[in-house]
């Protein structure tokens, strides 16, 4: 295997791909979103559990590749405990690295997520590594009850 | 193609004097040799393709069918010799049954809403089959909407083919027009339309089929499969995008109303009433893709050269390496395995999806289509959200199977 495939399936990614991490449905969860990429059929769905502005509970379901599976993993791995602030502050980071505008990796507070390092160099599959995200700010937000890539 | 495949024929193939033909398979992808096995999306073109667009455009370009200048009429006759290519290429018996348009899904439309507008009206039915691309599916729902019609659709079994029995019972009196691929682009089916065609004939409905995954592989006869209408693309036949075709048996074309307005398609205009232009110009409407035109009976012409049954009897035996090459990888699963089917190969590999599957390829220079293939209802048949796609065209090697196979190891090695 090549060295940048290497940088792509890194192991947390494979690992996460193959057993999610608060891959179930919660009781008493206070929003719920899904996500949608038409163009490859990958299906999110985000549970938040939201107090006093922090992130008590989070929880996902869906189908997708090894890059969307072990994103939502992972995600719901960061958030849990987090404030809104932090969430949003989190997005933005992740954001910029999985769309190559953090060339030095030098992001604060990414930790596990910068795994996803790699996926810059894959333009077809930075939805893959975000839409779980997108979804996630939409429920934080309040913003409907769907989100689509596209 | 199965059945009348030799091995004499496939024996006399350079397949490697044909690969020289197509510039781009000598580009590299990562630094490796390009496979390209995703031509059930688009195939790739030979030079003479390549070159008659850079002819045309440098010595012969104008419109067509209007100018008297020497321009005009190099192009008119380019655009004509164009269509009766296609005439010939498909043994339509004349060249008023041959209408270019941008290709299949156009075609298709072109009908749903010519054909079908006039003919098709409440409490009727449109019967299609569970393999469809969406392109022979969408069109006859908003006709069906439209006219308060039913779609019917014919189930298929585990191998992917259409079973006939049900397909039978679903034609009945009220059943309009049928309309079937000739060849699965998510499977690779072959589905037996000339059988098909006569049972829908029984019972007085029209035909459609939809061949733009046939052409590219087997010799096509119109007028043996006695199909109403026969739609193709031209992109996928070795020739430009942009550019197909509508075959449509001329009783049924004359009675039919045009389907868009413009130049071309007239033969005399006045605010009170505009007279139509004779077949095939009345579907015709505005200038057409002429340099994609003249690049697709350059395409025809190339890929007879190199003879369709040779081609057939090249891919059959790609197919049976490719089948029993990728049966052998623990895991891997064929979707679609009928009894008769071009050199199409679905898989899905343990629990591994096939957008990762892509990927992996894709850095080894491998090039295959992952997704539900615009067949959504075909994936779901099977309970897929997607599949991963091999689909081989006559330039394509066994060697480059192998680099699959080896390339399709690589992937489960990462997900291990």
């Amino acid at each position: 295997m090549s060295s940048e495939l290497n940088e792509l399936y890194q192991q947390v990614i494979v690992d996460h791909a193959k057993r999610p991490r608060n891959f179930r449905v919660p009781t008493g969860a206070s929003r719920r979103v899904d996500g949608y990429n038409p163009l490859c059929g990958d299906k999110v769905t985000i549970y938040v559990k939201v107090e006093d502005g922090v992130v008590r509970d989070i929880s996902f379901q869906g189908s997708g590749c090894a890059i969307s599976t072990a994103s939502a993993s992972l995600l719901t791995e960061a958030l849990k405990g987090k404030t809104l602030e932090d969430a949003e502050a989190l997005f933005e980071s992740f954001h910029d690295l999985v769309t190559g505008l953090d060339p030095a990796h030098e992001e604060p507070g990414l930790g596990k997520l910068a795994a996803f390092s790699g996926v810059c160099d894959y333009p077809t599959r930075v939805k893959c590594a975000t839409l779980a995200w997108h979804t996630l700010r939409a429920a934080l937000k309040g913003e409907g009850d769907q989100v689509s890539t596209e | 193609m199965s059945g009348n495949a030799s091995a004499p024929a496939a024996a006399g193939f350079d397949v490697e004097r044909i690969r020289r033909d197509f510039p781009i398979l000598s580009e590299r992808a990562y630094g490796r040799p390009l496979v390209y096995l995703d031509n059930a999306a688009t195939a790739q073109k030979p030079r003479a393709v390549i070159d008659a667009l850079v002819r045309f455009y440098t010595t012969e370009n104008a419109n067509v069918h209007r100018g008297v200048h020497l321009l005009s009429e190099r192009s008119t006759a380019a655009y004509e010799d164009a269509r009766r290519t296609v005439q010939t290429f498909l043994n339509a018996s004349s060249v008023r049954e041959v209408i270019f348009t941008r290709g299949a899904t156009e075609s298709i439309n072109l009908v749903a809403q010519t054909w079908g507008r006039a003919n098709v009206g409440a409490g009727d039915e449109i019967l299609i089959s569970a393999l469809e691309h969406h392109s022979n599916i969408v069109p006859w729902q908003m006709l069906a909407e439209e006219k308060r019609a039913t779609l019917r659709v014919a189930p298929i079994d585990d191998r992917g083919e259409v079973i006939l029995e049900e397909y039978e019972k679903l034609l009945g009196p009220r059943t309009k027009i049928v309309a079937l691929a000739h060849v699965s682009n998510a499977l690779g089916t072959v589905n037996p339309v000339r059988r098909m065609v006569g049972m829908a004939h029984n019972h007085g409905a029209v035909t459609l089929i939809d061949g733009a995954q046939a052409v590219p592989h087997f010799a096509t006869d119109v007028q043996s499969l006695d199909c109403d209408f026969f739609a193709f693309s031209g992109h996928k036949l070795f020739g430009p995008t942009g550019i197909g075709g509508l075959y449509g048996k001329a009783s049924l074309l004359e009675a039919m109303p045009p389907w868009q307005g413009g130049g071309d398609m007239i033969r005399s205009v006045t605010f009170e009433k505009t007279l139509y232009n004779d077949l095939p110009y009345k579907f015709e409407a505005g200038t057409p893709h002429i340099a994609g035109a003249v690049g697709l009976g350059v395409a025809i012409d190339y890929v007879t050269g190199v003879g369709l049954d040779e081609i057939a009897a090249y891919e059959h035996e790609l197919l049976v390496y490719a089948t029993e090459r990728l049966s052998r990888i623990e895991g891997l699963r064929l979707v679609g395995t009928a009894r008769h089917k071009a050199a199409v190969l679905s898989f899905v590999l343990g629990g591994i999806h096939p957008h990762d599957i892509a990927t992996i390829l894709d850095r080894r220079g491998i090039a295959i289509r992952a997704g539900h293939h615009c067949a959504q209802p075909v994936m779901e048949r099977y309970g897929l959200a997607a599949t991963s796609r091999a689909s081989l065209a006559f330039y394509n090697t066994k060697e480059e199977i192998d680099a699959l196979a080896a390339g399709i190891e690589a992937v489960k090695e990462i997900f291990h």
